[in-house]
């Protein structure tokens, strides 16, 4: 059972995906408005947002970005077709993952599952203990990452990411393959998703962003973790 | 105004005004086929009608000059002669006896001969008919019929005639007493000269007109060119306007100067293209408004459905619980059906509407091709029915939800139209930097007559059989989506038949 919170402005969608989740036995709290969305942010103490980026009032984005602000709760888009630009800037806001609406109650739990999962299914096994790489301290099996002794504040989706690349140093992933492992989307599924969650991931852990050290990029393939 | 539209309607306008240029064209050969001896253009047409009249005039006037100094200088030597003749025989005539003999008349031919002088002429007398007498022993010469006209004639006679090749005249003087002047004496005096000099004069004249004229008509070719110049500036200008017309440029119009036939032409051109603009404007705007209503009423009708699709599931989930009548199980699974088909025939609508605004965008990316071909068909579990024939490491880089989306429809396709026990194969390969990829089936093959629609919207292949199948803009889709990445889509009949639909894309669209 899993705690949501759906921000949806639109009656008849609210009503739906609550009637759906509710019926899939997962705690539903449906607000209309992002402010209202914030407030019942503390009391509800959601597992999951599912967030509507076109709101009347503050805007998604905006809620995206003081849902960020105060902690790692992951952030589901729910976004039509054709309003990929806000995908990308609520992906850069920090959201985790987006779904294209209409989309079916399998759809929404299947993703939320995903988001959910603390670590990518295909992720090779940790050992014990935290890794060191240069000024990195990851520790998978505490899902923890310490920069120069400090612990970051690390949204789902940064995590998982950075866990799976650096589980596997100096391999190089392309962006479908990350889609795949990491968000398990299909094949298809909107890379920019894969670009959108590194440039954040850069910004928290790089001490350049522009000459990054931890997360690569390979021109033409993908990115990989490392070399150091 | 999306931009599709207007490349539509641009296009229908632009072939209409080629047409008719072709048409013109065409009629303008066949007037002109016949006559390839003829010069071609219109201002060699034009120098060379100017240069026929300027050489024309040229040789009129010179003809018409040196007929009339040609005369002048023939008749002033002949008057000349004659006049001198009589002076001399007037001077000397009174010296003669009543009967001259001979002696007399070689002596009078004699001095007549010295007299003759500049011109040179051989004289000699005869008396009563007789012989004419000259100074020496070959006299001048005379024509039989001066001699027979002379005798009896009171008035001085001559007459031109050829002699060895040049023109020779002579002059018959019969003599009157100085104290009978009505009675002719007997005596007549012959002289004859040529007119060697005289011709030569002609000649000079006729050489002088020649080379006075070619100047001229060589002249005539400025002014011919001058003139060619600027009656052809506002056909050059209608011209390079129905060029630009024909490329598109509806909204051309000529500078239309001057009241004459050009024009009245320039001016009726202008009518034509505005009316045409005004066509194409009028076109583009109906259009554009029909297609903005699709994509208004497919965006409208997403949200119900959004909410319908979050509870097809609970439907589904009741209808198969065995709680409910049969019958409000089968209405709840009819529902829940069609619900998933409309959401997908106003993605497809919607999808279709993105193109013609210009916003779809192209996410390119780096993929193995045999991969991307793997993934399109272990998504819809046809790997079994579907056979794929890639090279492995074929790489490119594309779009891949969009090349999914045109694998998925023309595989969805084949099999579809096939029939269920068809073979359907996928086979791509790298082709001089384009990646070919082709879907075939064993199946019937395409109709003739919906083989060239297959990509127009709402063309379906078998209306009766396919209509719960798809929206019947998949194919369009997949068309744009080739298009899109710089690539084309094409649909034939293979030889042995079955359709082959073969996507040809550039392997680096950069």
């Amino acid at each position: 059972m899993t705690r949501v919170l759906l921000i949806e402005d639109d009656p008849a969608v609210r009503r739906g995906v609550t009637l759906g989740l509710r019926r899939g036995g997962h705690e539903t709290e449906a607000v209309a408005t992002g402010e209202d969305g914030l407030e019942s942010l503390a009391p509800f103490a959601p597992d999951i947002v599912l967030l509507d980026l076109m709101l009347p009032g503050m805007s998604g984005l905006e809620v995206c970005r003081r849902i960020r602000e105060t902690g790692e709760v992951p952030i589901v888009i729910l976004s039509a077709r054709g309003d990929d630009i806000d995908v990308v800037v609520g992906l850069e806001a920090g959201a985790d993952d987006y779904i294209v609406k209409p989309a079916s109650t399998e759809v929404i739990e299947a993703r939320m599952r995903a988001v959910l999962r603390r670590v990518a299914p295909a992720q090779p096994a940790a050992g014990e203990g935290p890794v060191v790489h240069g000024g990195l301290e990851i520790d998978a099996s505490a899902v923890r990452v310490r920069k120069n002794g400090a612990e970051l504040s690390l949204a789902p989706s940064e995590l998982k990411l950075l866990l799976f690349l650096s589980a596997s140093p100096g391999r190089t992933f392309s962006r479908r393959q990350l889609l795949e492992e990491v968000w398990e989307h299909s094949y298809y599924g909107d890379a920019r998703l894969v670009d959108a969650c590194v440039k954040r991931l850069r910004a928290k852990i790089e001490d350049d962003q522009r000459a990054p050290r931890y997360v690569q990029t390979v021109r033409g393939f993908g990115y990989r973790f490392g070399p150091l | 105004m999306t931009s599709a539209a207007k490349s539509a309607v641009k296009s229908a306008v632009t072939s209409a005004v080629k047409s008719a240029a072709q048409a013109a064209g065409s009629a303008v050969k066949g007037v002109r086929a016949p006559r390839r001896l003829l010069p071609r253009g219109l201002r060699a047409r034009l120098v060379v009608a100017f240069l026929l009249a300027a050489a024309l005039s040229a040789l009129a006037a010179a003809s018409l000059t040196f007929r009339q100094a040609r005369a002048a200088i023939l008749d002033r030597a002949r008057d000349d002669a004659v006049h001198d003749l009589r002076s001399q025989v007037g001077s000397l005539a009174p010296d003669l006896p009543a009967e001259p003999g001979r002696a007399d008349l070689r002596a009078l031919a004699l001095q007549l001969d010295r007299a003759g002088g500049s011109r040179g002429w051989r004289a000699a007398a005869a008396y009563r008919g007789g012989e004419p007498v000259s100074a020496t022993g070959t006299g001048p010469v005379v024509p039989e019929r001066l001699r027979a006209v002379a005798g009896p004639s009171r008035t001085a006679v001559v007459q031109r005639f050829h002699h060895g090749g040049v023109p020779w005249l002579a002059v018959g003087l019969p003599v009157t007493r100085a104290d009978r002047p009505g009675e002719p004496s007997g005596l007549v005096v012959y002289a004859s000269f040529s007119l060697a000099g005289q011709e030569r004069d002609v000649a000079a004249l006729v050489a002088a007109a020649r080379a006075g004229a070619l100047p001229v008509v060589l002249l005539a070719v400025v002014p011919a060119l001058f003139a060619a110049r600027r009656v052809l500036r506002p056909v050059r200008r209608l011209r390079s306007a129905a060029e630009d017309m024909a490329a598109g440029a509806l909204d051309t119009r000529i500078r239309v100067t001057g009241d004459d036939e050009l024009a009245d032409l320039g001016r009726t051109f202008n009518t034509m293209a505005a009316t045409l603009q005004a066509d194409a404007e009028r076109l583009r705007t109906m259009e554009a408004r029909a297609r903005r209503f699709a994509a208004d009423v497919s965006h409208e009708l997403r949200t119900p459905l959004a909410a319908m699709t979050a509870v097809t599931g609970v439907l589904d989930e009741d209808a198969a619980s065995g709680r409910l009548e049969p019958e409000t199980a089968e209405a709840l699974e009819l529902v829940a059906d069609e619900t998933h088909k409309l959401v997908r025939m106003v993605e497809d609508l919607m999808e279709i509407s993105r193109f013609d605004a210009g916003a779809a965008v192209l996410e390119p990316d780096d993929v193995d091709v045999g991969e991307l071909v793997g993934k399109t068909l272990a998504l819809r579990h046809w790997q079994g029915r579907v056979g794929a024939d890639v090279p492995a490491g074929l790489r490119a880089r594309l779009d891949p939800r969009r090349v999914d989306v045109v694998l998925a429809n023309l595989i969805g396709n084949a099999l579809r139209h096939g029939g269920p026990s068809v073979p359907v194969d996928v086979r791509a390969r790298a082709e001089g930097g384009r990646l070919v990829v082709t879907v075939t089936d064993g199946g019937p093959g395409i109709p003739a007559d919906v083989l060239p629609h297959v990509f127009d919207r709402f063309t379906k292949g078998d209306a009766a059989r396919t209509r719960s199948e798809g929206s019947g803009l998949g194919l369009a889709i997949a068309a744009e989506n080739a298009r899109l990445h710089g690539g084309t889509l094409t649909a034939a009949n293979a030889p042995g038949g079955g359709a082959v639909f073969t996507l040809t894309l550039p392997l680096d669209p950069a």
